[in-house]
């Protein structure tokens, strides 16, 4: 039987539910290994018999935690599926500012009640099996990930830096440039896509285990970054990371 | 006769949303197309941060228009910060909006609206029963994730596309393959506009106030004055004259107006007003597909997107040209070196306004001398859409009143669906209730 799949969406710009979408070419021969019950944004069809469940978006309010949490109980597998589950994402920069700033910095006024709080990542409110990192998730990637499973092997993310895979592809070093690289400390996976085409790694993959984030720092500062610009960097995407304690400033 | 019909998460649009509907006697007591999507606050995510990292962050707002939101966003920074960037620079930018428009056209008529046309709940049993259809939308829509991908790396979140220009211009050989690409895409578009000759979209007139950037000299996406049929054109920068937008309790985006009128952006607002400028092959498949302007059905902004993907493909080709020929003399970028000119920062405002596919994005920064941002605002597309679409529920739903139930639903969700709202977009800030 075709194990059954669900996507479901939280806080996010649903760009890594679209990656699905975007794999024309493999779609249709997919689609003959899963079965997919739930997916909003492309079908009609909503049903709860699924067993793979992966998580889009990040927890941004209290309704949203029941929800995840009932998606817990019916999923035998469930992943956190792209940056905004998996870490946070652009979502917590938000959290760097005062929760009674938000509402005024954007409407000037103070009698409005929106149900919101500070954003956490999908493994803050329930235990997840896997992570499909990145900002947007790599679509090959996801397709590896759906392949292990359905062969039953345990899906493989690289915890190598990103560094790697730019230097295998002959990339002229945008550290050495002076110009601010998370690479160093950040999963490979992606092909090193964004310095390939000369824009830094902001991190959206997330830390690699063992990350030598004190060496960046000094770096970078050589450079002539200041402690806060690097931290605002790492913010962009490992924002919860930082707060967790697992990227310090030196 | 009382119908009560609530559609908890309409599907295939982007987000989430929801239609209240509560019929007493045959006349409307309650009526709300409420947006439930979770709030996200990007206009306080960009505060204290450099405007440099506006484009980036701001991407993230939307998976499906992320090359608009780029553009606008790289827009606003550029007019606070006094940039003018090149014409190649600007000739690239054009492109990547049209093979965003085509990705972004082609999902919706292709993957969301063609199972309407065949009464199916999905693209599934779709590709099941017509794969040739289904095999023709998604060879189309990789053809415009290709030429993103040929240029920015992705569709999802472009790389390099910043403010000044591109980290990584093009190189000769790309520009060829992007051309060969949109070629390849020729004879599939035809047969695309020859379907949907074949099917026809329900009839239903209501005019409205049709809001979009208009240019003199071609069809605007990417620069124009703000422009509505008796309205005298306005800068961009005078973007609060032109609409308004205020809050409603029950969803999570703010409706917009302009004057005391409920407005529609989009394909079909944009052929309303600019149709004079569109490609002579643009405008053969609309008379062939029966839209004529001005037209005031908003079903037919699907077959608006249909003539708008037949335009973006020739006039793609067209900057092509044009870049073709200017980097046959000269070199990409005005300096010559490649990447993208030194940046100084000071105080200023600046907007910026692209046509999305799914109308005018609106994006406007305040910032200090060091180049950091103290104000955002952002105006998406479908949330301009949303009160228009109300009141189109409204004027239609007297007249599908003896359907049954079902039909009844399945009529509202084509009709919000025709708007192709992005859910996801609109509700960039938040969920609101008043406290009573």
């Amino acid at each position: 039987m075709k194990p059954k799949v669900a996507f479901f969406s939280f806080s996010s710009c649903e760009g890594c539910q679209l990656q699905v979408l975007n794999l024309e070419e493999e779609l249709p021969t997919l689609l003959g290994f899963i079965e997919i019950v739930n997916f909003r944004e492309a079908i009609d069809e909503k049903r709860d018999d699924y067993d793979i469940a992966f998580i889009e978006g990040s927890i941004t309010r209290e309704s949203d935690i029941e929800e995840l949490k009932d998606i817990r109980t019916r999923a035998k597998v469930l992943v956190a599926f792209g940056a905004c589950a998996d870490l946070g994402g652009v979502n917590a920069l938000k959290n760097f500012h005062p929760q009674a700033s938000w509402l005024p910095a954007v409407y000037g006024r103070t009698d409005y009640f929106a149900d919101t709080m500070p954003t956490k990542r999908v493994k803050d409110i329930v235990p997840i099996d896997f992570v499909i990192p990145g900002c947007p998730i790599d679509k090959g990637e996801f397709l590896r990930f759906v392949q292990s499973l359905l062969l039953g092997i345990k899906p493989r993310i690289p915890d190598y830096p990103v560094c790697v895979e730019c230097r295998s592809k002959g990339n002229v070093c945008l550290v050495e440039e002076g110009k601010w690289c998370l690479g160093s400390v950040t999963r490979a996976g992606c092909g090193a896509i964004c310095p390939t085409f000369r824009d830094p790694c902001a991190g959206c993959r997330g830390l690699t285990s063992a990350p030598n984030i004190e060496s960046l720092y000094n770096i970078l500062m050589e450079k002539g970054y200041t402690k806060e610009e690097i931290m605002d960097k790492f913010r962009i995407f490992n924002g919860l990371e930082a707060v967790s304690g697992v990227v310090h400033v030196p | 006769m009382s119908h009560d019909i609530n559609i908890h998460h309409i599907t295939r649009v982007e987000g989430h949303g929801n239609i209240v509907l509560n019929i007493k006697e045959g006349r409307i007591e309650e009526l709300r197309l409420e947006i439930v999507e979770s709030p996200r606050f990007f206009e306080v995510m960009l505060l204290g941060r450099n405007i440099l990292e506006a484009p980036p962050i701001t991407s993230r707002i939307c998976g499906i228009c992320a090359i608009s939101h780029t553009a606008a966003s790289i827009k606003a920074c550029e007019d606070a910060l006094g940039i003018t960037p090149s014409e190649n620079v600007v000739l690239l930018r054009k492109i990547l909006l049209h093979a965003e428009l085509l990705q972004s056209h082609i999902l919706h008529i292709y993957l969301l609206v063609a199972p309407d046309l065949f009464g199916e709940g999905s693209v599934i049993p779709l590709a099941a029963s017509h794969p040739d259809i289904i095999k023709r939308g998604l060879r189309l829509k990789k053809a415009a994730n290709d030429i993103c991908r040929v240029l920015v790396g992705r569709h999802i979140h472009p790389i390099g596309m910043v403010v000044g220009g591109f980290t990584k211009p093009p190189a000769v050989k790309d520009l060829a393959e992007v051309r060969r690409i949109l070629e390849g895409m020729i004879p599939d578009m035809e047969e695309t506009v020859r379907f949907f000759e074949e099917h026809s979209m329900p009839e239903f007139n209501r005019p409205t106030k049709y809001c979009s950037i208009r240019d003199d000299k071609e069809y605007a996406l990417y620069d124009g004055l703000l422009y509505a049929k008796d309205n005298p054109p306005l800068e961009v920068q005078r973007y609060k004259e032109f609409i308004a937008e205020n809050v409603v309790s029950y969803s999570t985006a703010k409706q917009v107006r302009s004057g005391d009128s409920s407005i529609m952006v989009g394909a079909l607002a944009r052929l309303n007003n600019n149709y004079a400028s569109i490609s002579e092959e643009a405008k053969k498949a609309a008379e062939r597909l029966g839209l004529v302007p001005p037209c005031t059905n908003p079903f037919m902004n699907n077959i608006g997107q249909v003539i708008e993907c037949v335009h973006s493909i020739y006039d793609s080709l067209k900057i092509l040209d044009i870049l073709d020929a200017n980097l046959s003399s000269a070199p990409f970028n005005k300096d010559g070196k490649g990447g993208v000119p030194p940046i100084e920062p000071r105080e200023g405002k600046g907007v910026g306004v692209v046509e999305a596919p799914r109308g005018s994005l609106y994006h406007e920064y305040g910032i200090d001398d060091k180049g950091v941002i103290r104000s955002a605002n952002c105006i998406i597309p479908t949330a301009q859409n949303l009160l228009n679409i109300e009141k189109d529920i409204e004027a239609m739903v007297p007249s599908i009143l003896q359907l049954p139930r079902k039909d009844i639903e399945r009529r509202l969700e084509m009709l919000v669906r025709a708007y192709d709202p992005c859910i996801s977009c609109s509700t960039h800030f938040l969920e609101v209730k008043f406290i009573e």
